[in-house]
């Protein structure tokens, strides 16, 4: 057989190579089932032909809409087969989103989970008449539509052994046709701006990336994932399908999305992928419980937590230990950690991934100590995910890591990190300008990023590259890195930073009504508004403390020791979408909090060390009202840079 | 929403004739004569007190009509008790929950098998032999009702921990897992939010669509059952006030006056 260069070719192979391994679960009827490569395959080559009996041909576009659902990933597969591009898509787009992505893709087929995605395409339709066929997945609700354009999942796989019978060398011919550089498929960027983009990758873009990942991490045959974020997401289509392929292990689908967690558990996944805000809710709900828990287990859980914080993070580095630590981490491991990781779902994980944000130190920390190979990457879908990985024992809770396999990094003159890689994309679909304003002519992309190389060769990302200013002197300012910072402190929500063209770096502050209301309470002091506990000395005191510590470490970092914070403020109201201060999604809209809150800045660098505001404030219900007050400015100590050892 | 064209009516499962029911001085029921057909789904509405759940208790047995007869599935009967009609194929929900609070969702959908169960006591004690492939059975078929009404999620937890709208689910997944021929529903949407409503509505329109159950509901909100339902029954004061399609009772001048009030002058 020729070489492995697309995904069908990977299947067939897979197919004959691992025949009977697990290839996909799913859970029916509360029961998993299992189905093998050579099941998958013969499920796919159904669909293949039955598409083909549809009237699919090679460079046809076929959206793929739903949950993750075995049949939706062998979806992608058979349009594969025949040279057809799929195009998944975010399910929980309403109708008039996706009804962009269908005409800009220029849809043929759709193939889709239920009745709620066939409503819409039946919307869509009434704007866009491209869609000759819907094939759906599950019949429910479905019995009185109109079928003469809508297709029973089953019924075009019958349809497709018909045409098997008929046409024996047929889906075998289109196979071999296929190529590495070919057209793979169409991953639309969600796009926070504008109209979202179309990617377009290749399978060599796809393979090639997961290949080098593969044998980076080691994954093989017998490692398993749960498939449970967007199909359209590049992510997913990496690690839920292409890796898969590769390597050759089982993916499993949740039953439903609010079953996640309880899956996770069933199935005991040995690779995991989660953003920063999943780990992060898990923990919390963790210590939620423990809370409530008997005093016994909490001395318990506490006293092996802080032996795992000391030994855990060394043990999964591969430190040498003392012989009284690895036995207390062993009894730790089998009274506490255990079970766990076992409650949580991740008491197999190998490998876990998380990336989109920045992570917390202590939360990383936490699931790291846990022996739990946390690591971050730095991807886009314009690269086929993966930019930076950190190598196994380079773990750090700050950076991304080093350029993965096959990627070359640099940063330009601008300060934003470019990389070149087999799985650049590429172009935009049917959008030139934007592929010429990302890409350049030999294949180095702009990733919009701002970032710097650390002293040992980590890629630290710090803000959107937009976002990034200078001081006066010229230095380079990151007010989201800095506000990242300050917002790991469970006591501050929000922060906003001001130093782009000033001589220093000063900071609003916004507390955490929850976190300071409660230490509020346990340390007997009396409050009746957010505005008083904001203004309270010693809530000041814990802020500047904070403050403080930011700086050391601001000091410790070459790049960024000038942008310590010299002075800040407490709000004396939280930062709110409703009155514009936020975006819908808690992002800060700096310009326009600059503008409203003018006076206050100017306080910060003009040397008063109190300033009077009147602030217009939108209640829930849409009545207009007015706060006032009068707010504390304080300084604080900052730092001489430290050089950076070795 | 659900404007389809009107459905061909099946064979009359249910009739009731002249039924009288009075509780004391107080006559719930008078005269009330109507038929369920198979496979529709049959709305009874009226104001607060016009007797629509002393119909449904009338029909499954639990109160005993003075005067009138119930035909179900060609049988006339005058007195039957609960179990009976259970037995006979007529399964409901109540207008107050009635789940058993501390079993799991699975456990309480499990018991609207128990009707179903044929081997004997001694072979469900010691789990052996036949009534270990029954289980497996009715296991089965309760799942298919978790898969269909969506509760997958709440599997294994005490139906006591659920929201309102989740335990009416509960509640409608145990009468289902019965397989009746009859469905009554109580109420199912009293008390629900607009989205849960929509919900509940959707399951109830499936249900008749996929297991081909005949459904009888009471409801107060009018829009919802205009929508679901293919005839109502409206009473009011015990008195059959009018029965036909929704659009004929929606036009019906003394339906409109009972739900609205008229000055009596």
């Amino acid at each position: 057989m020729a070489e492995l260069d697309t995904f069908p070719k990977l299947l067939i192979d897979n197919a004959r190579r691992i025949a009977e391994r697990p290839a996909m679960r799913e859970k029916d009827l509360g029961i998993w089932q299992t189905w093998s490569w050579s099941q998958v395959r013969d499920e796919v080559f159904a669909l293949a032909n039955g598409l083909a009996a549809l009237g699919v041909q090679r460079g046809d576009k076929i959206a793929i809409v739903g949950d993750n659902r075995p049949r939706l990933y062998w979806s992608m597969a058979a349009v594969q087969c025949l040279g057809a591009i799929p195009v998944p898509t975010y399910q929980d787009s309403v109708a008039e989103e996706m009804t962009y992505v269908m005409e800009h893709a220029e849809v043929r087929v759709a193939i889709v989970e239920n009745q709620e995605q066939v409503d819409k395409m039946i919307d869509i339709g009434e704007r866009y008449p491209g869609i000759e066929h819907v094939v759906f997945d599950e019949p429910r609700g479905l019995r009185d539509y109109d079928r003469s354009a809508l297709h029973d999942f089953e019924q075009v796989q019958e349809m497709g052994r018909e045409y098997a019978r008929e046409h024996p060398d047929f889906l075998q011919r289109e196979i071999d046709a296929g190529q590495g550089s070919d057209v793979a498929i169409f991953l639309y960027t969600s796009g926070t701006t504008g109209k979202p983009k179309g990617v377009v990758l290749s399978h060599d873009n796809m393979l090639l990336t997961a290949h080098s990942s593969v044998e980076l991490e080691g994954l093989s045959e017998n490692d398993i994932v749960l498939a449970y974020l967007p199909m359209a997401w590049v992510g997913d289509h990496l690690f839920s399908y292409a890796q898969s392929l590769v390597a050759g292990f089982c993916v499993c689908c949740p039953e439903s999305t609010e079953t996640v967690q309880q899956n996770l558990r069933e199935i005991g996944p040995t690779y995991y992928f989660a953003p920063p805000r999943v780990f992060e809710g898990l923990l919390t709900s963790v210590m939620i419980r423990m809370q409530d828990a008997a005093p016994f287990k909490q001395k318990l859980f506490h006293y092996f937590m802080d032996v795992a914080k000391r030994v855990g993070v060394r043990k999964l580095e591969g430190e040498t230990l003392s012989t009284g630590d690895k036995l207390l981490y062993a009894l730790g491991d089998l009274l506490v950690y255990g079970p766990l990781k076992d409650t949580l779902g991740m008491g197999r994980v190998r490998l876990a991934y998380t990336a989109g944000e920045a992570i917390g130190p202590e939360i990383f920390d936490f699931y790291r100590s846990l022996g739990i190979n946390m690591k971050q990457i730095y991807g886009q879908t314009e690269a086929a995910v993966f930019v930076t990985i950190q190598p196994n024992g380079e773990v750090r809770a700050d950076t991304v890591g080093r350029a993965a396999p096959g990627v070359e990094l640099k940063i330009n003159d601008d300060g934003e990190v470019m990389y070149r890689s087999p799985g650049v994309f590429l172009s935009y679909y049917k959008n030139d300008e934007a592929t010429r304003k990302t890409k350049t002519e030999d294949g180095w992309v702009y990733t919009g990023d701002a970032g710097f190389f650390d002293a040992d060769g980590h890629l630290k990302i710090i803000d959107r590259a937009k976002d990034v200013g200078k001081f006066a002197s010229g230095k380079l300012f990151a007010p989201k890195y800095i506000e990242n910072k300050l917002k790991f402190f469970p006591h501050i929500i929000e922060s906003v930073t001001f130093g782009d063209g000033r001589d220093t770096c000063t900071a609003f502050i916004n507390i955490d009504l929850g976190a300071v209301g409660n230490w509020a309470e346990r340390n007997n002091i009396a409050y009746a508004s957010y505005q008083e506990l904001a203004a309270h000395p010693q809530v000041y005191a814990m802020v500047k403390e904070s403050i403080e510590q930011v700086n050391r470490d601001l000091a410790g970092d070459e790049m960024l020791a000038h942008s310590q914070i010299t002075r800040f403020l407490i709000l004396h109201k939280e930062l709110d979408a409703d009155d514009g201060e936020l975006t819908r999604t808690r992002k800060v809209r700096r310009p326009f909090i600059s503008e409203r809150y003018g006076e206050l800045i100017d306080a910060l660098y003009d040397g008063r060390d109190h300033c009077h505001i009147e602030t217009e404030v939108s209640f829930e219900d849409g009545r207009k009202g007015k706060i006032s007050g009068d707010l504390k400015i304080v300084d604080v100590e900052t730092y001489a840079p430290l050089r950076a050892a070795g | 929403m659900n404007s389809q064209p009107q459905r061909e009516l099946g064979e009359v499962l249910l009739k009731a004739e002249n039924v009288n029911l009075s509780f004391g001085g107080v006559k719930a029921l008078n005269d009330v004569n109507f038929d369920i057909r198979k496979g529709e789904i049959r709305a009874i509405i009226g104001p607060n007190g016009a007797g629509k759940s002393s119909m449904i208790n009338v029909i499954n047995g639990f109160y005993h009509p003075q005067a009138g007869s119930i035909t179900f599935k060609g049988v006339k009967r005058t007195s039957m008790k609960p179990h009976q009609a259970a037995r006979q194929g007529i399964a409901r929900t109540f207008q107050n929950i009635a789940l058993f609070k501390g079993m799991s969702t699975l456990d309480n959908i499990m018991t609207g098998r128990l009707l179903k169960i044929r081997s004997g006591l001694l072979s469900q004690a010691i789990y052996w032999g036949k009534y270990q492939r029954e289980e497996v059975e009715h296991r089965e078929y309760v799942e298919r009702i978790i898969d269909f009404l969506e509760i997958q999620s709440i599997r294994k937890t005490p139906v006591g921990r659920l929201p309102y709208g989740l335990q009416k689910r509960v509640e409608l997944g145990r009468a289902l897992a019965a397989q009746p021929d009859l469905l009554l529903l109580d109420e199912p949407m009293a008390g629900m939010n607009l989205e849960e409503k929509e919900d509940m509505s959707r399951f109830v329109i499936d249900t008749n669509d996929t297991f081909g159950t005949t459904i009888a509901l009471i409801e107060h909100d009018i829009g919802v059952v205009m929508d679901l339902s293919d005839r109502v029954l409206v009473l009011d004061y015990g008195r059959q006030l009018a029965d036909g399609l929704p659009d004929e009772v929606r036009n019906n001048q003394e339906v409109i006056d009972a739900y609205l009030g008229v000055s009596h002058d």
